[in-house]
């Protein structure tokens, strides 16, 4: 109890309150202006946390990223243009409800699910992952292995869609890894000699790369520039909320379980579990036929849960230190330069801070509905705002961030390589998401598998004998095999058929 | 894609290779027989199978051709992405010796431009934004921005 007092004290302090506010007008901001996304929202703001106490770093990460995917529905319903990629399942309808002269209703039930669906992953992630690090705090080195292990696992067949390049992009991820001192025989690996690689790729030029700078690249290779679809002041969005809640509870909560347990998942984020999400409410919906007219019920259940999903993501992060998503990949490189290291000892030796992280996250949710309606007022303005203007600007943010980290040219160097390699990644098809799970979690299954080893005195069975370690290793063998399991079946019964 | 893919696969292979081969050299941990080249090993490996399986892939997929390439499909022109590419390697070749103060505006305008930003709007915001970043990034955060020919003066 003393430590949840703490807390409140720890963020509610002038400080904090102020960096909560200024996150969430920067979030908004971001995640209204197609082309950056949260995780670049995230990205960016790193260099900044980097001067700041733990708790109001964090809370301005947790502020912004909850108050960016929000604002991506913004320029779906007013452009035809997702703001993130978190928004892009349901941009056709929200756009066709504003032609439809709804514009109202597409925003306002982007702004009030989101709300809701952002509060059930909160509450989940308050519930499960103490109770969960109760459980974290018995694992030995071959729970943790087998958890790597399912972690990419999951990103690459589960969050992917081509598992192939899935896997091409977890190596590369896992070969970043290799480099430095940092291995179980600390021997020199890849560091062609210069002093700066001896410490390993640095983690945080490398997300402002891969997230920011790509961005920009990506931006200035494209060439269409949207028209607004309203041309009038917006009417009250909040009318008519109370009823779809009334109308929809089964999509309200369908969307914000499911896209906790997507952000959960490893590598699978909001945007994954925006589009299925969007994919089930049609399955499961008394009028299917009106999804893709301009139809609400789909943004109520997918606007729900790529909120939800934000909180589902930081449960194996705080827990394990594995990333639920690419946020939560650069929030645990945060975790670590604050000294918050993420793992179930944090829940024990700092829970101030965790219940700090919670109460940010509550307050969030609970300030995206003025802030989030007073973005939906001056949306057009902001949408006015040339991206080729700010991207440059962006750039230039990026180069100095990098910089800043450690005072070296190195940072940027490795900014523009990462920034380039995920520019030409996505053009080719290969999900970034891997790559970074791969880099965040690299040293950590190496160094688990070789104290599993030893442990084990080099014979594999003993990686399957403890409970939780052998269920999770069934687990993940189990993934890997069933496409060809299932290959196998589809091809025996076309022989049977023929 | 499936020629991307056939290309992609021979440079992944290549670099699968050079990841295999430099993983020999890299001592085992102390009484086991595995050591710092196993990761690599297993990298190195991985990616020359996937190498191989995209190339296979792409050679079946080029049987059934005739989808249009999404990513070819977009409209894109690459003038611009080069052109940001090579500012940041000038700033990082000259920052140090030139300076934040010079070197930011002049490879922001060049990035304006290549953004068709209009000459007068672009050195208004080069200029503008360079002061706000070095205020926020060398007053209030205190990262040491290299001041280049101006440090005489400074």
């Amino acid at each position: 109890m003393d430590a949840v007092v703490t807390a409140f004290g720890l963020v509610f302090q002038p400080y904090v309150v102020v960096v909560i506010l200024l996150s969430a007008i920067y979030g908004l901001f971001v995640g209204a202006i197609p082309g950056l996304t949260a995780t670049m929202a995230t990205a960016l703001l790193v260099p900044v946390t980097f001067f700041m106490p733990p708790v109001p770093a964090v809370a301005s990460i947790v502020t912004a990223t909850a108050m960016a995917i929000f604002a991506g529905d913004i320029p779906s319903a007013l452009l035809r243009m997702p703001g993130t990629p978190a928004s892009a399942a349901y941009t056709d309808e929200a756009f066709l409800l504003t032609k439809k002269g709804q514009a109202e209703l597409a925003l306002g039930s982007g702004l009030v699910f989101s709300v809701l669906g952002g509060i059930f992953g909160v509450l989940v992630l308050i519930v499960a992952a103490p109770a969960l690090a109760e459980v974290a705090l018995k694992f030995s080195s071959f729970e943790y292995f087998w958890l790597v292990m399912l972690g990419f696992t999951c990103a690459v067949f589960i969050a992917g869609s081509d598992p192939l390049k899935g896997v091409v992009s977890l190596l590369l991820g896992l070969l970043v890894a290799c480099v430095g001192l940092e291995n179980p025989a600390g021997a020199p690996r890849y560091t062609l000699g210069n002093a700066e690689l001896t410490g390993g790729i640095p983690m945080i030029p490398l997300m402002i790369g891969m997230f920011a700078v790509s961005e920009v690249l990506r931006f200035a290779s494209t060439v269409d520039k949207p028209a607004m679809a309203i041309d009038r002041p917006f009417g009250n969005v909040f009318a008519g909320m109370w009823g779809l809640v009334k109308k929809y509870p089964l999509q309200l909560i369908r969307g914000s379980a499911l896209g906790t347990l997507v952000g959960a998942l490893p590598g699978a984020g909001a945007d994954i579990a925006s589009w299925m999400s969007y994919g089930m409410s049609k399955k499961f919906s008394k009028e299917p036929e009106k999804f893709g007219t301009g139809h609400v019920e789909g943004i109520v259940e997918s606007g729900a849960a790529n909120n939800s999903a934000l909180g589902g993501a930081w449960i194996p992060a705080l827990v394990f230190g594995i990333p639920g998503d690419s946020i939560t990949a650069i929030v645990i490189g945060v975790l670590y330069l604050k000294g918050m290291n993420p793992g179930p000892t944090l829940f024990v030796q700092n829970p101030q801070n965790i219940y700090a992280v919670f109460i940010v996250f509550i307050l969030a949710q609970i300030l995206m509905l003025p802030l989030g309606w007073m973005a939906i007022k001056v949306a057009k303005q902001i949408l006015r705002i040339p991206a080729s203007v700010l991207m440059p600007l962006i750039l230039l943010f990026c180069v100095v961030g990098s910089f800043a980290i450690n005072n070296s040219m190195f940072g940027v160097i490795v900014m523009l390589v990462a920034g380039v390699l995920a520019f030409f990644m996505e053009r080719w098809g290969f999900p970034v998401a891997p790559t970074i799970l791969g880099v965040v979690l690299g040293t950590m299954l190496e160094e688990h598998f070789f104290s599993s080893l030893i442990k084990a005195d080099g014979n594999f069975l003993v990686f399957f004998e403890r409970p939780i370690a052998g269920t999770l290793g069934a687990l993940t063998l189990l993934i890997w095999f069933a496409p060809l399991w299932r290959r196998v079946l589809r091809r025996q019964r076309v022989e049977a058929a023929a | 894609m499936q020629r991307t893919d056939r290309r992609v696969g021979i440079g992944l292979a290549l670099l699968g290779l050079t990841v295999l081969w430099s993983a020999r050299s890299f001592p085992s941990v102390p009484g086991q027989k595995l050591g710092a080249g196993f990761l690599p090993m297993i990298v190195g490996a991985g990616l020359l199978l996937c190498a191989l399986a995209l190339a296979a892939r792409s050679l079946r997929a080029a049987a059934y051709a005739g989808a249009v390439d999404a990513a070819e499909a977009r409209r894109e022109h690459f003038g611009s992405s080069l052109v940001i590419i090579a500012t940041v390697v000038v700033y990082i070749l000259f920052a140090e010796r030139v300076g934040f103060l010079f070197i930011a505006p002049v490879c922001l305008v060049a990035i304006f431009l290549a953004l068709r930003v209009k000459l007068s709007h672009a050195l208004l915001w080069a200029i503008g934004g360079t002061l706000i970043v070095h205020v926020a990034f060398y007053k209030l955060l205190r990262v040491p921005l290299p001041w280049g020919v101006l440090r005489p003066l400074y």
